[in-house]
């Protein structure tokens, strides 16, 4: 297929749309704006629907009751407006509404910066919500990868009934890149999708079998089973991560997303230099893999780095989880909507190899 | 014999109500039901059920339900209604969920005229989590979280939603009544009645408000709080029509 050139952030609705996509709801926050307006043009080309809603609130409410009809349903925010959405979140959590939703990260805390940030991955892989629940996370490092995550981010959804999230940032939303995209979802295979909804979807049903669709109950035993069938849910998922010149490697980066592409351009720098330098690169952030780490020589590597747009470091968290002591772990960071520059990485790892006296 | 009045089908024959002693919140469900049986419309018929005792009715109907976060039912309503124009959804919210928490939600859901059906039961008080005090709340009346009454200076006034609504081009319907004796009972029936035909129709944003009693939360008995409701609640919150597009048509 041939490639087209496009912005992040519409490049994620275009893969929306032709993931099957028909609902959309959100509300303007930069730097995502670009999908709702998107959307707004796109949608009714497809026979879809588009609302600006009143709020984020309104609008993930919007998604989460278009997901309850039985449709496929996206919103989007940024940041701030992603702490909004977390009440219909979590319901979709609750509920078992397969709710996809993106988040093109900015600066924070607050309302902070309009510009590029890592600052939600604590909120994004540990608690999108109240209520302890999980979710698939992907985070994309190029508009590509935003595509493709995307357009899977609803199979998994319908797949676990459970709302997935794309995880991107200012960088990877607001840049264009060339990208293939995927293929349209014929009507034929999105009237199967509804119709393998239908006994749950809040279309009406015959008396005496209803949908009951169940953001919480009464029964402290049904919602204690509930708890443990979504425990066992999450189980059944298994982590995607990229290796980049592992093998040799004294000095391993760990990094995602945005972070991780201006690293790789870093190790290539220092790789022609001679420095034995490589990268672990999580593509889903929740699950985490932490089996990636294993695949580390600890013999030969001295030091993992930590690279996010992120102050205080919050990655690191599951870094130092997955390394379990057996190398020690430095961090380097910009923040503030302040882009990570090669230079930080490269200044980051001199300073390092100057300590080992390399 | 031949059976002239029973139990509507659209409520489970083997629940018993949870509602407290004079709650009306049951005969309002029941009113529901008949309606949606007389249209037959049980089978393609979504209660989008509100926080607080409305959740309540999730137990009690045979029909399709969700119980929406708190205030946001019209938000959930228009996804629902939206991507399934031939369903039949209604909303069935209190004081402090539509009003309160949920006012954003309900205020642009009117003002885009969603075709779907709004029951607002307006009882001036927070029910299930205690009495504490609803933007509904008259005028020197007692809450837990107001304990020496409503007073305008720190709390403001009650908000009157059919006339706050009315202001709006939109909506289709906006009427409020009550169930405090049969005959009320009878016209709350035909306003709902009315209100889900109109989005059968493909009319609009329809909302009947109910005002009614809470002797719970009152600190009252029953007959009392119908006392009370006949004299101070509709003092406050006038029964009648606030719009009816219907008559503006030819």
């Amino acid at each position: 297929m041939a490639r087209v050139l496009m912005k992040g952030t519409e490049a994620i609705a275009e893969a929306a749309v032709r993931a099957g996509c028909r609902f959309f709801a959100g509300y303007p926050i930069t730097p995502q704006n670009e999908i709702p307006e998107y959307m707004s043009r796109r949608m009714p080309e497809v026979g879809g629907v588009f609302v600006q809603g009143e709020s984020e609130v309104a609008s993930v409410n919007m998604a989460f009751g278009a997901c309850c009809g039985g449709e496929r349903a996206m919103t989007s925010s940024a940041s701030t407006g992603i702490s909004l959405k977390s009440e219909g979140i979590s319901y979709s959590a609750a509920a078992r509404v397969p709710l996809v939703y993106v988040n093109v990260q900015r600066g924070g805390p607050g309302i902070g910066t309009i510009q590029p940030s890592q600052m939600d991955y604590l909120q994004a892989t540990k608690a999108s919500g109240n209520g302890g629940f999980r979710m698939i996370v992907f985070a994309p490092a190029t508009v590509q990868e935003a595509v493709d995550m995307t357009y899977r981010a609803f199979e998994l959804a319908d797949r676990d009934r459970n709302p997935v999230l794309v995880l991107s940032d200012g960088v990877v939303g607001t840049m264009m890149e060339p990208v293939e995209l995927p293929p349209m979802k014929t009507e034929e295979e999105l009237a199967a999708i509804k119709e393998s909804k239908k006994e749950w979807a809040g279309i009406g049903h015959p008396i005496g079998k209803r949908s009951w669709i169940e953001p919480g109950t009464w029964d402290t035993d049904r919602w204690e089973k509930a708890n443990q069938w979504n425990a066992s849910l999450y189980e059944t998922w298994t982590s995607e991560y990229t290796t980049y010149l592992l093998e040799d490697a004294q000095i391993v980066i760990a990094a995602y997303g945005i972070s991780a592409r201006i690293a790789k351009s870093a190790i290539d720098d220092l790789r022609a230099e001679g420095v034995k330098i490589g990268m672990i690169r999580p593509q889903i952030i929740n699950p985490y893999p932490y089996e990636a780490y294993d695949e580390i020589n600890y013999d030969v590597c001295k030091m993992i780095l930590d690279v996010e747009m992120a102050n205080p470091a919050l990655h690191v968290v599951d870094v130092e989880k997955a390394v379990k002591d057996r190398c020690p772990i430095r961090t380097c960071l910009r923040s503030g909507g302040n882009v990570m520059q090669k230079k930080n990485i490269l200044d980051a790892v001199k300073e390092i190899l100057k300590e080992q006296g390399a | 014999m031949e059976k002239i009045y029973g139990r509507t089908k659209f409520i489970c024959e083997d629940q018993v109500s949870g509602f407290c002693p004079g709650c009306m919140h049951s005969t309002i469900g029941k009113l529901i039901g008949e309606v949606c049986e007389e249209l037959d419309i049980i089978e393609r018929t979504f209660l989008i059920t509100g926080v607080g005792c409305c959740g309540l009715h999730m137990e009690y109907v045979v029909c399709d339900n969700v119980t929406a976060p708190h205030g946001r039912a019209c938000a959930v309503g228009t996804g629902l209604k939206r991507v399934n124009p031939n369903s039949v959804y209604i909303s069935y919210q209190g004081d402090g969920d539509l009003a309160s928490i949920g006012l954003a939600e309900t205020m642009h859901a009117a003002n885009r005229g969603e075709n779907f059906t709004v029951i607002f039961v307006n009882n001036g008080i927070y029910g299930m989590t205690g009495g504490q005090m609803a933007p509904t709340t008259l005028v020197g009346m007692k809450a837990t979280t107001a304990p020496k009454g409503r007073d305008p200076k720190e709390h403001g006034y009650p908000m009157h939603m059919c006339e706050i609504l009315s202001q709006l081009t939109a909506p289709y319907y906006l009427e409020r009544t009550s169930c405090n004796t049969p005959a009320n009972v009878m016209k709350t029936k035909k306003a709902i009645k009315k209100a889900i035909q109109n989005q059968l129709d493909g009319k609009g944003f329809s909302m009947v408000e109910i005002v009614t009693s809470c002797p719970t939360n009152w600190g009252m008995d029953a007959l009392s709080a119908l006392d009370f409701l006949e004299e101070k609640m509709l003092a406050e919150y006038p029964l009648g029509v606030y719009r009816d597009r219907s008559k503006e048509e030819v």
